[in-house]
């Protein structure tokens, strides 16, 4: 594993040096910096995190871009609303203990959400600066605070929320489970949080690979949770082990955020072979139960030559992995262009700096096999792109006559999940829709009292980030329910986050 | 962490484990399986829950060591521990209610049949148990089903039982008449042959499939079968399925996927044994 870059020295921040104030016209000829990143040959024959976090003096350096609009549309533009100009104002005063301490208490999962959120079209998309030229780096400057609260856990005040004595059980453990029950045992709740695999973190350990977020990382955030009271049950599947009924018979409240967990197949000939993953398979055998590493006992494939299907950041994630496992040839197959690229665009950049190929309009129809049925190749057909959909984005439409194979020993399906129905099955109560996920009303709650509902289950495959803000607007509306405030007061400016468009 | 409370050694490579599990003690169902894993990094492993006692809060579980992680389940004793027991997964059993049943076990596949042939024994249905093994070591559970009702016993080398293959035994069964449903389990051959035998007479039958998985819950999709033509998860659909629409080539197929790398590391496991047995002689010298 690569060492973090360190993000500047406890010492000096504790001795905050008097920085000159800068004007705003002055602060608008800093350029945006650039984040340190391993090089991309390198990289791409190894797990390391790419980008390295930026130093002490970058991280102040683009601290003071910031105008500190009094009007800040990077807040509306956050899923969670974090308070982006006050952190980054204690950051440039060099108060970095109150720049962490306003983060945390904005976003549960700060050191996450600096590395995978999709910032470009959320806070710096809309950042004023945009205007005439680059935004503030947003995100670099979370990462900078959120790694330095983790490494500096004695610098920042320990909770002791009043006990409230309410139980809140919770489901799933991945980005909208963590972030409701920070947030909650942050009211003073008594938070359990079941998770169905044998280690906490949903998406953020058996999806998201060490290279772009460190386990250590996620699991250094489960621990801060974890001391500030939260519990977590392991191994615990609910719709299996325990029932939601049960459940709620235990519990004050309820928040299901299980995710969205069943892989889609593309449905062709030959998706059966050996050498054909879904995108889950391939990133939880090598995520989660460790075959990145060779001394791993669970094994993994190692494709020579991989076709990843699909164009969301998940794709991107796999056929990186791809890369890193040894792959001398790693493609993506996409049916639509390079513009409608779901995956965010900092992934598709280092993808291609790694060496990762783009086949654009390109559709599988089979995949082919040898005597033995394992993989030897995909046949594909070209698209053109017609009107568009009810996505916005042109159709695809097949170009008649265009077959033509990729020779590979490797496909991984990466277009997509969808609900799983062992939780909603246990319990007729729920109301799903047409295509199982989750019905949640404008507050989150389902149709059964006291349980509420966010994240990928209810708004099918999305980000981290919303589901993050999932999280929070149900802790915040479960708080007011167990109180007896129903409809929650002020729950406006929780609920109005801005909702990009769903990638997918 | 959950204790090992009762280990037996019932065939040269299958042992019998009673683990501690409460919650999965008391609300599993015959035809349901957990997960286990030993300790950081250790594979997930599917096993079928043989037995259950919801008062003790205990599971039974029979693990036949084929590959590293089975087999260091096999040496767990009583008082050490499995780090991680998640389950029940998979559907319930569908057991006919009245009849007669053929029950065949191959193998490991006996301990998935002893839970299935209590609750049809519990149902008042008449049942029959083939079982088969290579020689009369490999015969497991025969005590056990005999409570349950009949036992045919069959071995390759004919050292005990009938002599030859379970297929044989059950081929006179459904020849004498009045067979109402046969559950079979074992290896992907004999399930197989069990399937293509009980076609032509028109027996409901039912197999339980060993399909690679990691998670259990449907999110990997890694143990999909084909079954009847259309695309089922073993873990959550299964893991028992009609015989005769399973495409056993495909599983049988499926299966071998990471032969190579399981053989390979057995071969590494051996050889840290033998560097461990030189350097206790070495100590002993």
């Amino acid at each position: 594993m690569t060492e973090p870059a360190s993000p500047g020295p406890a010492e000096e921040s504790d001795a905050a040096p008097a920085r000159p104030v800068i004007t705003n016209k002055e602060r608008m000829t800093i350029g945006r910096v650039s984040m340190p990143e391993q090089e991309g040959e390198v990289r791409a024959r190894n797990f390391g995190e790419v980008n390295l976090g930026l130093t002490y003096e970058l991280a102040m350096l683009e601290a003071e871009r910031c105008i500190q609009c009094p009007k800040p549309f990077c807040v509306d533009g956050c899923p969670v609303r974090v308070n982006i100009p006050r952190f980054i104002k204690f950051l440039r005063e060099g108060d970095l203990p109150s720049a962490a301490e306003s983060l945390l208490g904005d976003n549960a999962l700060p050191c996450v959400t600096g590395r995978v959120c999709p910032q470009e079209i959320q806070c710096e998309g809309v950042c004023i600066r945009t205007k005439k030229g680059d935004s503030v780096a947003i995100g670099y400057l979370e990462r900078f605070v959120a790694d330095w609260a983790q490494q500096n856990p004695d610098a920042l005040p320990t909770l002791k929320p009043g006990q409230t004595g309410k139980r809140i059980g919770i489901v799933g453990s991945g980005p909208a489970g963590l972030t409701a029950a920070g947030e909650l045992a942050r009211k003073g709740h008594d938070v359990t949080v079941f998770e169905a695999f044998h280690a906490p973190g949903g998406v953020l350990i058996y999806g998201i690979p060490e290279f772009r977020l460190p386990k250590d990382i996620v699991q250094a955030e489960v621990d801060r949770l974890v001391r500030e009271g939260v519990k977590i049950e392991v191994d615990a599947i609910i719709g299996r082990t325990y029932t939601v009924p049960e459940l709620r018979e235990e519990y004050d409240a309820l928040f299901l955020a299980v995710g969205a967990g069943l892989p889609v197949f593309m449905n062709v000939p030959g998706e059966n072979f050996k050498g054909v993953y879904s995108a889950n398979e391939y990133l939880t055998r090598v995520n989660l139960m460790g075959a990145w590493n060779a001394d791993s006992k669970t094994p993994i494939l190692h494709g020579q030559r991989v076709v990843v299907v699909g164009g969301g950041n998940v794709a991107m994630d796999s056929v990186r992995t791809a890369k890193r496992l040894g792959a001398a040839e790693a493609t993506i197959v996409y049916r639509r262009s390079a513009d409608e690229l779901p995956a965010r665009k900092e992934e598709v950049h280092h993808a291609i700096d790694e060496g990762v190929v783009f086949d654009y309009l390109t559709a599988p129809v089979e995949v082919l096999a040898d005597e033995n049925r394992w993989v030897t190749g995909i046949r594909c057909v070209k698209m053109e792109l017609g009107e568009p959909d009810r996505s916005g984005r042109r159709r695809p439409i097949k170009i008649e006559g265009s077959e033509f194979t990729i020779d590979c020993d490797l496909v991984v399906v990466a277009i997509g999940t969808k609900a799983n129905p062992l939780l909603t099955g246990s319990a007729p109560e729920l109301t799903v829709n047409e295509y199982g996920y989750l019905m949640a009303d404008e507050y989150g709650m389902t149709s059964m009292p006291g349980v509420f509902a966010g994240g990928d289950i209810v708004r099918g495959a999305a980000t981290v980030i919303l589901a993050m803000g999932d999280g929070k607007r149900s802790a915040f509306a479960i708080d007011s329910w167990l109180r007896g405030e129903w409809p929650p007061v002020g729950a406006d400016k929780e609920t109005k986050a801005k909702e990009p468009a769903a990638a997918g | 962490m959950h204790p090992v409370v009762e280990r037996e050694q019932l065939s040269p490579n299958v042992v019998r484990l009673v683990v501690e599990a409460p919650r999965i003690a008391k609300v599993r169902r015959p035809g349901q399986f957990v997960i286990v894993r030993t300790g950081p990094g250790g594979e997930r492993i599917p096993l079928t829950i043989a037995d259950n006692d919801a008062e003790a809060g205990t599971i039974t579980l029979m693990i036949q060591a084929v590959g590293v992680s089975t087999t260091e389940l096999t040496n767990l004793q009583v008082g050490d521990a499995i780090t991680d027991v998640a389950g029940p997964l998979g559907q319930e059993t569908e057991l006919i209610t009245a009849g007669h049943a053929v029950c065949v076990g191959g193998g490991v596949g006996t301990a998935v049949i002893l839970p299935i042939a209590r609750e049809l024994s519990r149902r008042g249905v008449h049942v029959t148990s083939v079982i088969g093994g290579r020689s009369r070591e490999w015969v497991i559970l025969e005590p056990e089903l005999r409570a349950c009702g009949d036992v045919v016993v069959c071995t390759d080398d004919g050292s005990y039982g009938r002599h030859g293959f379970v297929t044989q035994a059950l081929k006179d069964l459904l020849d004498a008449g009045g067979v109402d449903a046969v559950y079979a389990v074992g290896p992907v051959p004999m399930m197989r042959a069990v399937s293509e035998m009980t076609l032509p007479y028109d027996v409901e039958t039912t197999v339980s499939l060993n399909a690679i998985m990691v998670d259990g819950t449907g999110m990997c999709g890694g143990c999909r079968v084909t079954i009847g033509g259309e695309t089922k998860y073993a873990c959550v659909d299964g893991p028992e399925f009609d015989a005769h629409k399973v495409n056993f080539q495909e599983l049988a197929d499926r299966l071998t996927t990471y032969r190579s790398f399981e053989q390979a590391a057995l071969q590494r496991q051996k050889d840290d044994e033998a560097k461990g047995a030189c350097a206790t002689t070495e100590v002993q010298a």
